[in-house]
């Protein structure tokens, strides 16, 4: 199956996205970046200012959502409420003239696999929020449809539930294998349940790939700013003679880099994983004040500033904005902000000095221009 | 948690007397609003040897239900009419603008903002205004002199009021749950039919109870354009109390009857006016 789409809306710009039958795509990216328009739009629910969308091999771009075979989970919902659960559950095949009878095995079944066969004869509004997620997802999976549109279905959920419910999405998707489009604008629930992530920005589909890749090669300052928590550290460093150098480090580039030669100003970033405790291994070094020591039980988040200009660009930004208001660091600064990840262990406080050092193959590159990877 | 009961408010030393005064001011209004009610019980129920001017504010000497039977079957005719009009064209009326209202709110189209103000606009359109016009059109139609004429005026003049009742409920729901029953493979009609006018029984509810009212109360246009057998009560009612003498225990009995019907039906329907049909449809 393959699903091709280039928008025209202003909310979605030029997206070609390709989903292979069977896949969990997530698609991802602040508020406002057009993840869910998208979403609409294959659902039918937006209308297609220009380019196709394609289900199998067939083209409905000008079909209706009742004549698509796609089943959507809504982030409110979106129960019936003067349905029971029995009712919720089956109305999509009711409209489609399903005979009652196998309507009923069918919903039993559904209901059966998500655990809600004694609540059948409910209303909405006598079920709690996880049920009534469940609920949702029933609804959707009863009715078997060629692709499964998820709309930010856990984001009404506590903390713990969600956790649990990402599990059991996964597990769901295994044993169903149906396509999955899913919107969140958190990425965890990307990094955790896509097989393959799309990261939108602004309408423009900024890179689609898998967890790993998205993590390991971000194509550009948005992508890195965007995914992993806490965010990358970013800093203004300069390329000259084979050596990255900020705030006093000078970090080796590796010889095949195509940096090596070059001469000219860069954005460096580093994953707070990347930072280590100096342990004089030959790795370049830092020495650094801690500002704030965060100990979060099996690690500690420790976080001090580094003596080079702040990377304050649009994309940056906009990443930082989107991700939870924990991680965006309240005093303004000049100087760049780094938090490194450091083990439980480690004796670090705040206020005296310590040293850490940078692990020089796993800096990341990027045009202070464009944004743009260098790699 | 939330706890039940207002905590205690702080109460100056003067609230005894001025909640006082202010009971004793509000009973006064009730008073006045509803010496008409009394004067019109107390009238039907007398004897009528009883009954005159002078004597209108005593209680009876002795209840008496014999009016209520001497009017009855004078009013019968009227009220049956009545009925066979007022049902028909609240219920249609409502269903009509249950349609409208859902489309206006939630199935929009191109200049859906420009047909609905059109569509209130005949809310103020005076009908004394078009009251001519009107009778010569359904003469043309054949509609004058029976039920159906009136019971199809009353639809058209119902709908503005049904509408704009039906619009401000929907717009108060959920756009997901319109996009889900699209999803699930529902058109515009079934998602009326099925998800959205089950959720709009409270408007239902106040769309009907107006339109059962204003139907039923109507006298103008029961009188232009209905011939004598299909007189509406109201009408019936001007009869009884129309006369060079006017029988005062025969006219109060007779509105009385003529009031039991709306009294009926907002008492029937009224408890679908609670809200909280919607609980469980969102998060929440």
């Amino acid at each position: 199956m393959s699903k091709r789409f280039r928008g025209g809306v202003e909310a979605i710009k030029d997206v070609t996205l390709a989903v292979e039958p069977g896949e969990f795509v997530v698609l991802v990216g602040p508020s406002g970046c057009g993840k869910s328009t998208l979403l609409r739009m294959i659902a039918g629910l937006e209308e297609v200012s220009s380019g196709r969308i394609l289900i199998g091999e067939k083209d409905v771009t000008a079909q209706l959502p009742q004549q698509r075979d796609v089943a959507m989970v809504f982030q409110s919902y979106a129960l019936y409420p003067r349905m029971t659960v029995r009712g919720n559950i089956g109305f999509g095949l009711r409209m489609r003239g399903v005979p009652k009878e196998e309507r009923r095995r069918r919903v039993d079944e559904v209901a059966q696999v998500l655990g809600l066969e004694h609540l059948l004869d409910r209303r909405p509004a006598a079920l709690s929020g996880g049920q009534r997620q469940r609920v949702a997802m029933g609804r959707a999976i009863v009715r078997e449809p060629q692709i499964f549109l998820m709309d930010e279905p856990l984001s009404n959920l506590d903390a713990k539930l969600r956790v649990s419910m990402r599990a059991q999405l996964t597990l769901l998707h295994k044993r169903l294998g149906v396509t999955t489009v899913y919107v969140t604008h958190d990425q965890t629930e990307a990094m955790t349940l896509g097989q393959r992530v799309a990261v939108l920005r602004d309408g423009v589909l900024q890179q689609v790939d898998t967890p790993q890749r998205l993590f390991r090669h971000p194509v550009n300052l948005f992508v890195a700013a965007f995914i992993g928590s806490p965010s990358m550290n970013f800093v203004h460093a300069t390329v000259q003679d084979g050596a990255a150098s900020f705030a006093g480090v000078r970090v080796p580039l590796p010889p095949d880099s195509s940096l090596a030669g070059a001469d000219r100003p860069v954005i460096v970033g580093v994953r707070p994983t990347s930072l280590s405790l100096a342990s004089g291994n030959g790795q370049p070094e830092l020495p650094v004040t801690p500002a704030i020591v965060e100990d979060l039980g099996d690690e500690r988040y420790v976080i001090f500033d580094v003596d080079a200009p702040r990377v304050d660009t649009e994309a940056t930004r906009a990443a930082v904005d989107a991700q939870a208001a924990d991680d965006a660091l309240l005093v303004p600064l000049d100087r760049a902000t780094f938090t490194a990840r450091l083990p439980a262990g480690t004796p670090v406080s705040v206020g005296s000095p310590i040293t850490v050092a940078l692990d020089p193959a796993r800096l990341h590159f990027f045009d202070p221009a464009t944004g743009a990877a260098l790699e | 948690m939330t706890t039940s009961g207002a905590p205690p408010r702080i109460r100056s030393r003067w609230w005894p007397y001025v909640a006082t005064v202010r009971y004793i001011v509000l009973f006064a209004l009730v008073c006045l609003f509803l010496i008409p009610v009394y004067v019109l019980v107390v009238t039907a129920m007398k004897d009528p040897a009883q009954v005159s001017p002078s004597q209108m504010w005593q209680l009876p000497d002795s209840l008496s239900l014999d009016t209520f039977a001497d009017v009855w079957p004078v009013l019968e005719p009227g009220f049956r009419n009545s009925v066979l009009m007022a049902v028909p064209a609240s219920i249609i009326s409502s269903l009509l603008g249950a349609a409208n209202g859902f489309v206006l709110a939630k199935w929009r189209f191109p200049g859906a903002d420009v047909v609905f103000p059109l569509i209130l606009f005949g809310m103020f359109i005076p009908y004394q205004a078009i009251l001519i016009p009107m009778r010569e059109l359904l003469t043309d139609w054949n509609l004058v002199g029976g039920l159906s004429g009136l019971i199809l005026v009353h639809i058209i003049y119902g709908l503005p009021i049904t509408t704009l009742i039906f619009r401000s409920y929907f717009v108060t729901i959920s756009d997901e749950l319109i996009d889900s029953a699209q999803v699930d493979g529902a058109g515009m009609i079934r998602t009326l039919a099925f998800v959205a006018l089950p959720i709009a029984l409270p408007a239902f509810a106040v769309s009907v109870i107006w339109q059962f009212t204003s139907a039923w109360n109507d006298f103008l246009f029961g009188l232009v354009l209905t011939s004598t057998n299909s007189w509406p009560v109201t009408v019936a009612l001007n009869n009884i109390a129309g006369g060079q003498v006017v029988p005062f225990h025969e006219a109060m009995a007779s509105a009385l009857l003529a009031s039991i019907p709306t009294l009926l039906v907002y008492i029937l329907m009224g408890r679908f006016f609670m809200r909280g049909l919607m609980a469980g449809a969102l998060k929440g």
